[in-house]
């Protein structure tokens, strides 16, 4: 008998649409193909920047070619040409618009179509949008009402011109150009992003987030995010993605960089949901993302909240540098692989300062073909006296042709600390899923609900905004695992 | 005929555990099944039910006056088949008002219904709940995790009284409860006894029976129903085991 339905049902549910990959057709203005200085002059001189910012990014760009690819991370691919991807792609402004506040309509139904209202008016309230399409950002909402709060939250392009002081003090403090391989690269070409400042004391009174969405053939996108939390203040920000389908991979290699001072709460969660290419393999995005933050205040606290559903490669590490005393890390990750898709997820934790905490909670989900592994660090130094750490790191299979992988690393320099550290790995039993079916669930809702159940603790760390999103989200991802 | 099945043959692993079954039952009717352990009852409830990895070798099954055998189990609970589980499986992170609300717009959807409103869910909830007295809490947690073992089982009858089937199977669900929540247990059963439905009630205990009364009381014995009768039956094996049916049945 074949007493393991999973696998039947895996090979069927594994069949599914990806609801975002359409592309809009309009006029786009691109860089030359390939990677040089002149690239880089390119894309300064089209976002208007003052010296500066290119001279950080001719930097970071003659770094980045002493650096070689990384290869450590458990995921394949083939080599990426530099020199076949187009760095900056733009869609160009009609001339008719009136003021520079209005957005082409085109581009308002793009993102309408992906769930996303710029109109003020129709959007849900408590939530302010930063829509970014490939390299630019094309409209930020609630600007004056969080001004009256005295937050500022915009383009990165926008706070290059306008705030020069608070970027040049914050934009690679926590993250270096000279960090990794795809730091070095995106210091040197990125194109949008957001830039978030809650001055102190302000809890910011609405959700910030800004969605990406890759439109272009055959470019990258380089965004790049900075969210600076003074004095007690508060904000909780969030970031979802999409991109059309296509049959080529789409490279995509992000900076986040958050700074929270004394008592600062910074949220930041994502839902990720890049092309993950089809069921073959074929295309899908691959993302290659450096986030952390930094609790540089006594009593700061920063939490990385991600659901990753998509991207045919996912390399990514929100981390958090503890140096505050009693400051607080947190990461709470649901990693879902389908099909050939790769992901190599997890988190560092670094503690500096005294009675520094961090959770650290990871579900990992794999269906088809994939690969899922966590990779963990977490790190005592020896002036983190009374450090604690709690990692949690569980694996779910579906089927038996799909890999899950833990790699934990744990460096503990200080006597009085405690690192606790769990591990697990299960599959949906045969049982359960009868179970559904004998309540008239087919197999497919019943897969989403019992992959809901495993993810609930992490989803429910989630604003409410996304935490429906997200689970539709997982199911649909999951959509033909199982038959 | 609301369930006729005609010469059932059941293996597991290639290994025959029901070797040519008959049993029909009617609506408005209850019909116990006792038997020695191991000799096939929950098979038989498998077996009705769909589950993957029973194969049906042999024999019908009609229900509703079609054949269901190959069906997919969750056609069958939608057509109205129910199983109270002898052992019910518990979902970690999902909770009972979810669980049911997933299964209750399953069967809607297949009757061709727009999904249940909320409120009339609720309420719903709150009827069945107090119908088999279970605990309020106890549908804000995870289905059956934590659940003690007789709260399990009174969960398996919360679930029945939720989906209203047409043909319920209660594998053993007596075995576990205390004296109370036997009672409760029967008096939910008997409330939604009626003329329209039917039961089959797996036990190896008298005093369900006394408390749900059978029309007709079947022994299994090594995958066939070697001996049929009225509630009395039960008494008998009660009183005598079920040593002398088997040397019956032998010679
Ligand atoms: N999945 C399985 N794989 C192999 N054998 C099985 C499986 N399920 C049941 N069996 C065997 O089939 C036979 C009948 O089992 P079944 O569970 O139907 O008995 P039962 O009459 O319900 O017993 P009990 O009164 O103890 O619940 C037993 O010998 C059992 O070991
Ligand atoms: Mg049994």
């Amino acid at each position: 008998m074949d007493n393991n339905p999973n696998n039947n049902i895996l090979e069927e549910v594994t069949s599914n649409e990806y609801k975002f990959g359409f592309f809009t057709d309009i006029e786009t203005e691109t860089a030359p193909v390939g990677l040089t200085e002149d690239t880089i002059r390119f894309i300064s001189a089209k976002k208007e920047e003052p010296e500066w910012m290119l001279e950080f990014r001719l930097k970071a760009y003659r770094h980045w070619l002493t650096l070689t690819e990384p290869v450590w991370a458990h995921i394949k691919y083939p080599a990426i040409n530099y020199q076949d991807i187009i760095f900056y792609a733009a869609p160009k402004r009609k001339k008719e618009l009136s003021s520079l506040d209005e957005v082409d309509p085109e581009l308002l139904d793009t993102f309408n179509k992906l769930g996303i209202s710029l109109d003020e008016q129709k959007k849900l309230s408590g939530v302010a949008v930063d829509a970014v399409i490939d390299s630019v950002s094309v409209k930020t909402t609630f600007q004056d009402t969080l001004a009256k709060h005295g937050v500022i939250f915009c383009s990165f392009s926008e706070a290059v011109k306008n705030h020069p002081e608070l970027i040049k003090k914050y934009m690679g403090s926590v993250v270096p150009y000279t960090d990794n391989y795809f730091a070095a690269l995106n210091s040197a070409v990125f194109s949008d992003g957001s830039f978030c400042h809650i001055p102190k004391g302000v809890r910011c009174p609405l959700e910030l987030s800004t969605y990406f969405r890759i439109n272009a053939a055959n470019t990258g996108q380089f965004e790049r995010t900075l969210i600076v939390a003074e004095d007690n203040s508060y904000v909780s920000y969030m970031e979802g993605c999409t991109a059309p389908m296509r049959d080529e991979n789409q490279l995509h290699a992000a900076i986040v960089e958050i700074v929270a001072m004394d008592n600062a709460e910074v949220k930041y969660s994502t839902v990720q949901n890049w092309y993950p290419g089809d069921k073959e393999g074929k295309g899908g995005v691959y993302n290659f993302v450096t986030k952390r933050g930094l609790c540089k205040g006594k009593n700061s606290k920063i939490a990385w909240t991600q659901v990753e559903t998509g991207s045919a490669i996912t390399w990514k590490y929100p981390s958090c540098v503890l140096m505050g005393d009693n400051s607080v890390g947190e990461f709470y990750s649901v990693a879902v692989t389908n099909h050939h898709q790769q992901a190599d997820t997890g988190t560092k934790m670094i503690h500096i300062g005294k009675n520094t905490r961090s959770t650290i909670i990871s579900k990992g989900i794999s269906a088809g073909k994939s690969n899922n592994s966590y990779r963990g660090l977490v790190k005592i130094l020896p002036g983190a006296s009374s450090s604690r750490n709690f990692s949690q790191c569980d694996s779910l299979l579906l089927g038996d042709k799909c890999g899950a992988h833990t790699f934990p690393y744990i460096q503990a320099n200080n006597e009085s600390s405690i690192i606790e550290h769990e591990a697990t790995t299960s599959k949906i039993s045969e049982d359960q899923l009868f179970y559904c079916n004998q309540r008239g669930i087919d197999t497919e809702k019943a897969i989403g609900l019992i992959v809901n159940g495993y993810a609930r603790e992490v989803l429910n760390k989630l604003p409410m905004e996304f935490a429906v999103e997200a689970q539709k989200l997982l199911s649909i991802t999951l959509e033909g695992s199982v038959g | 005929m609301l369930l006729n099945i005609k010469n059932l043959h059941v293996a597991i692993d290639g290994k025959e555990i029901i070797r040519g079954l008959n049993l029909g039952v009617n609506k408005g009717e209850v019909h116990a099944i006792m038997g020695p352990n191991g000799t096939g009852k929950s098979t038989l409830a498998a077996a009705i039910t769909g589950r993957e990895g029973y194969e049906v070798t042999a024999g019908e099954i009609w229900y509703k006056g079609k054949n269901i055998v190959g069906w997919p189990a969750e056609e069958r609970a939608n057509e109205g088949i129910f199983l109270s589980f002898q052992y019910p499986v518990e979902i970690p992170g999902v909770s009972m008002t979810n669980f049911m609300r997933t299964a209750i717009n399953a069967q809607r959807e297949y009757r061709g219904l727009a999904p249940i409103p909320a409120a009339d869910f609720l309420k719903m909830m709150d009827e069945k709940k107090r119908l088999v007295e279970i605990h309020e809490k106890l549908t804000n947690r995870s289905v059956n995790e934590g659940f003690s073992g007789g709260e399990k089982k009174k969960n398996e009858i919360f679930q029945m009284a939720m989906l209203e089937p047409t043909m319920a199977i209660l594998d053993e669900t007596d075995s576990g409860l205390d004296i109370d929540a036997l009672k409760v247990v029967a008096k939910g059963v008997n409330q939604l006894r009626t003329s329209e439905n039917a039961f089959i009630v797996i036990t190896h205990y008298q005093r369900l029976l006394d408390l749900i009364v059978p029309d007709f009381v079947h022994v299994l014995f090594d995958g066939r129903i070697i001996k049929s009768g009225g509630r009395n039956l039960a008494l008998e094996l009660e009183e005598k085991g079920y040593e002398w049916i088997k040397q019956e049945h032998l010679i």
